[in-house]
């Protein structure tokens, strides 16, 4: 067909909803946008190269805290994909990664002692961040044990995606965390700083997810994998929501309302096609079992600085007492995003 | 013999320099539009870029170039009347623009076109005849007026249109103009071109096309039908539109498939798509008289089409959640369910699965946890047994547990003790052969052998979930291919229905069935029942057992009907 153009954006869809729902949605923007703006004043800067910023950067945004062995794996995977520029926020770190951080040339880094609870598990100041040097960027919001896989990321760059989303009028684009874990148990496998943690913890699995809609945000509401079926095999609609929307061509109007899971205004949310067809999907590779876990569990449970009262790290740490496999002989192996998408776990959608 | 180049450039610079450049050092005189958009210092530089060619590259008058606008039009006409006035010796002219790349050698192309020296390349097909465009608006491009925008002010746009349907105003199409459309990238002959610029008409033409909507794909398109001695309808420069008409981009990793189209020029190409610039600027891939075979790889495109429109059956994800009706196969592959047969059969499971060659598993729906092949406790795609986890989202356990199977049949055993979540699901989808014997879950109760006064809640329980899943069953949104016996029904040929249900669900099996496996025990049923009724509890799910004498048993042999007695 040569001659058809477009005539219809991407996206749109979901029930319509009524007027004052609209406008509560409105309200609770503007109340995150508030909060973030508040929550700004617990962020020290330590190094500020946002001068450095071009307007089509590709820009990455994390929180962490004690993450200085993944760190050069992670500053690794996103640089070789085009992430031109990396806005950190380090919640009181005590190992090496924020000394490591401050040297590199492509990362801005501010620290904040406060409470990662209190600031929304950390995307208060996310929101301010995004809103603060985002505008008009596409921005990668991620945590440092994510790591991202969109169709063709083998042989094209994060840029050639956003290139394609700006032509086809697409705002956000959705990758659901999947969870990968190591063979025997999480512990066995020492990681080691500058490690490819994908070596360790390269099984998945890879067909028991479960799938709702929220309709009040549109988003999706994904649960399952292996700490579903390990953890959370009582109460299922505890287990972690694996629903994410990481990569969004920020407007400082947007904002993050629960995680990366779902955002506000509510069209970003509408990663998901609704008549029969697949949108274009990626997945994060959730990096989170290694052999460190145990420890951070127990830390994370002290702390209590988590989600849900840490119900999730609760889980865990009762889970872990009996040094759990997370391994069945159904899991995958993870070898490239063409078997994901076989799987079903992610799609090209319309990108050819 | 030669051929010239006009190209409209807007953007990526850079790389539309790379390509000029290319054009004029293989011999074709260039003349290159530029958006007025663009400032003029910027355009200075970019236009100071070509001053070692300039007696080939040559700039003329700017237009606003818009897209679905009048200015494409008027661009391309522009570069036009100045490509024949200063190149006399031009035969064809090629309309390319910045991101369009020459595949082959130029000489190929030149040594192609000399061959055809009449033929007009233009992809030009009649209005009227051809359903090519997406979004509704095909012969009303020509009919209504555009005067706005339609990307920066679509909502007037809509409600200028909808106006304009709603009152009915239709514009008159100029005097003998049939409207055509096509690829707005062409190759015309000098002749054409000369007589489309100096038509008579013109002032009158461009006035109409000005107010039409994408004049670029229609203008010269309708236009060559008139003055053109042999239109070849299609376009030298290959490109591949999406479901939204959008023209894919090409990157590096096409490059092969690229090649093997045999194309000329190719558009959109990605303006970081090293590889493919790469060969450009080396001379191209000779494909020495090859011709064009955009068709060659048409079904990577059409694949991703189908992919966005369709999708896979059965698949549920991150970015597929198709609303109710729309999910073109509620599950991925046919699989069959059966109830009540392994209530009434000793080691059922092993004989359906070495009769059909199927996986089949037990009661996935069982109150204690999914019964999966062999009583594993996770099964393919590490789904979970766990009742809790199941329930929490049955319908997508049961799609999961058929798209984790996919590859091999699956079948599961369904009734009345089960969770009954997924009962109307499975009565809907086209995909489920469904054989149900009504009242075998009496069956276990019988042969529990515990008070029939203790089992009579638990039967009267039972026999409504049944008379539910039966009403969905038999309801008119019933699309599944069901087969419903009574208990009493089976009993009279229990081979038959098991038979029927393999043919169901493994269709076109060879050679005849396998000896049937064993009923279980039922001599006392019959009374079993009776003592039910007695209770207040009728179990009518069942058929007609008759209390006395026992059911005739397959095994029973006939008995005579004189019997000795011993005297009372």
């Amino acid at each position: 067909m040569s001659s058809g153009r477009s005539t219809g954006f991407e996206g749109r869809g979901g029930t319509r909803l009524k007027a004052w729902q609209t406008y509560r949605l409105r309200l609770q923007r503007k109340r995150w946008r508030l909060r973030a703006l508040r929550k700004r004043r617990e962020l020290a800067c330590v190094t500020d190269r946002t001068a450095r910023l071009r307007p089509a950067d590709i820009l990455l945004f994390t929180t962490l805290r004690n993450e200085a062995a993944r760190l050069p794996h992670f500053l690794a995977h996103y640089r070789e994909m085009g992430v031109a520029h990396f806005l950190v926020v380090d919640n009181g770190s005590d190992d090496s990664g924020a000394e490591l951080l401050a040297e590199q040339p492509d990362v801005s880094l501010w620290r904040s002692e406060a409470s990662y609870k209190r600031a929304r598990f950390g995307m208060d100041w996310m929101n301010w961040l995004l809103r603060r040097h985002g505008h008009g960027h596409w921005c990668l919001t991620v945590d440092p044990d994510e790591l991202l896989v969109y169709p063709f990321c083998d042989t094209r760059p994060l840029k050639a995606l956003t290139d394609w989303l700006d032509a086809s009028s697409i705002r956000s684009f959705g990758a659901m965390l999947l969870d990968l874990y190591p063979k025997g148990p999480i512990g066995a496998q020492p990681f080691a700083p500058g490690d490819d943690p994908l070596k360790i913890a390269c099984w998945f699995d890879p067909g028991n997810y479960s799938i709702s809609r929220n309709h009040r945000y549109g988003n999706l509401w994904i649960q399952g994998g292996p700490r579903a079926r390990m953890f959370f095999a009582d109460e299922p609609s505890r287990a972690p929501a694996l629903n994410k929307i990481p990569l969004v061509k920020w407007d400082r109007r947007y904002t993050y309302v629960s995680s990366t899971h779902m955002l506000l205004p509510r069209g970003l949310n509408f990663t998901y096609d609704e008549w029969g067809g697949e949108k274009t999907s990626g997945l994060l590779l959730h990096t989170k079992f290694l052999d460190s876990f145990s420890d951070k569990a127990r830390e994370e449970l002290q702390r209590r600085q988590h989600y849900a009262a840490s119900a999730e790290y609760k889980a865990y740490a009762a889970g872990l007492e009996a040094d759990p496999e997370l391994w069945c002989r159904w899991s995958e192996r993870y070898i490239n995003w063409r078997q994901l998408e076989v799987l079903g776990l992610m799609s090209r959608g319309n990108w050819a | 013999m030669s051929l010239g180049v006009v190209i409209l450039v807007h953007n990526a610079l850079g790389r539309a320099t790379e390509v000029i450049r290319h054009w004029a050092q293989s011999g074709c005189p260039v003349v290159v539009h530029v958006d007025s958009a663009m400032r003029r210092a910027r355009f200075e530089r970019f236009r100071a870029g070509f001053d070692d060619l300039s007696d080939r590259v040559l700039f003329c008058e700017r237009h606003r170039c818009e897209w679905g606008g009048w200015g494409i039009v008027a661009a391309t006409q522009s570069g036009a009347r100045l490509m024949l006035d200063r190149f006399a010796e031009v035969d064809h002219v090629y309309l390319a623009s910045g991101s369009c790349v020459p595949l082959r050698p130029i000489r190929e192309l030149t040594a192609y076109l000399a061959a055809r020296r009449d033929t007009d390349f233009i992809e030009s097909a009649c209005v009227a005849d051809v359903p090519w465009t997406v979004g509704g608006l095909s012969e009303e491009r020509f009919t209504l007026r555009f005067p706005f925008s339609w990307k920066r002010q679509r909502w007037a746009f809509d409600c200028y249109v909808a106006l304009q349907r709603r009152i009915g105003v239709r514009r008159r199409l100029p005097e003998g103009l049939v409207p055509h459309m096509g690829s707005q990238w062409w190759c015309l002959t000098r002749a054409t071109l000369e007589a489309i610029l100096s038509d008579p008409q013109r002032p009158a033409l461009d006035r109409y096309f000005a107010r039409v909507w994408i004049p670029d794909e229609s203008y010269f398109q309708s236009l060559a039908r008139r003055w053109s001695r042999r239109i070849e309808s299609r376009s030298l420069t290959m490109s591949k539109f999406d479901f939204q008409g959008k023209p894919h981009l090409f990157y590096d990793d096409h490059l092969p498939l690229l090649r093997r189209s045999d194309c000329f020029v190719a558009r959109k190409i990605w303006p970081r798509a090293q590889a493919i610039y790469a060969q450009m600027a080396a001379g191209g891939h000779p494909a020495q008289a090859a011709e064009p075979a955009p068709a060659r790889i048409d079904r990577v495109f059409a694949a991703a089409t189908e992919r966005r429109v369709r999708g896979r059956a059965g698949l549920y994800m991150q970015s597929r959640l198709p609303n109710e009706g729309w999910e073109n196969g509620f599950t991925a592959a046919p699989y069959g369910v059966l109830e009540g047969f392994s209530e009434l059969h000793e080691g059922f499971h092993a004989w359906f699965a070495a009769a059909s060659g199927a996986t089949v598993h037990g009661h996935i729906f069982a109150p204690e946890g999914a019964e999966f092949e062999g009583g594993a406790p996770l099964w393919r795609g590490a789904m979970s047994s766990t009742a809790a986890l199941r329930d929490h989202n049955a319908r997508r356990f049961l799609t999961n547990l058929i798209w984790n199977g996919r590859g091999a049949r699956q079948v599961f055993q369904f009734g009345p003790r089960d969770s009954q979540h997924v009962s109307w699901d499975i009565a809907k989808d086209p995909n489920a052969r469904i054989g149900v014997i009504s009242g075998a879950w009496a069956v276990p109760l019988f042969r529990s052998g515990q008070a029939v006064a203790d089992l009579r809640d638990t039967a009267a329980r039972l026999q409504k979930a049944e008379a539910d899943h039966l009403g969905a069953l038999r309801s008119p949104h019933a699309k599944a291919r069901i087969r419903i016996w009574t208990l009493a029904e089976f009993l009279e040929a229990p081979s038959e229905a098991l038979s029927q249900m393999l043919a169901d669900i493994v269709p076109g099996q060879a050679g005849p069935p396998p000896a049937p496996p064993d009923l279980v025990p039922l001599d006392g049923f019959g009374r079993f029942l009776q003592d039910m009724r007695n209770q207040g509890m009728h179990p009518y799910l069942t058929g007609d057992i008759p209390a006395d004498p026992p059911p005739r048993l397959r095994r029973a042999a006939p008995k005579p009907y004189l019997v000795s007695r011993p005297h009372a």
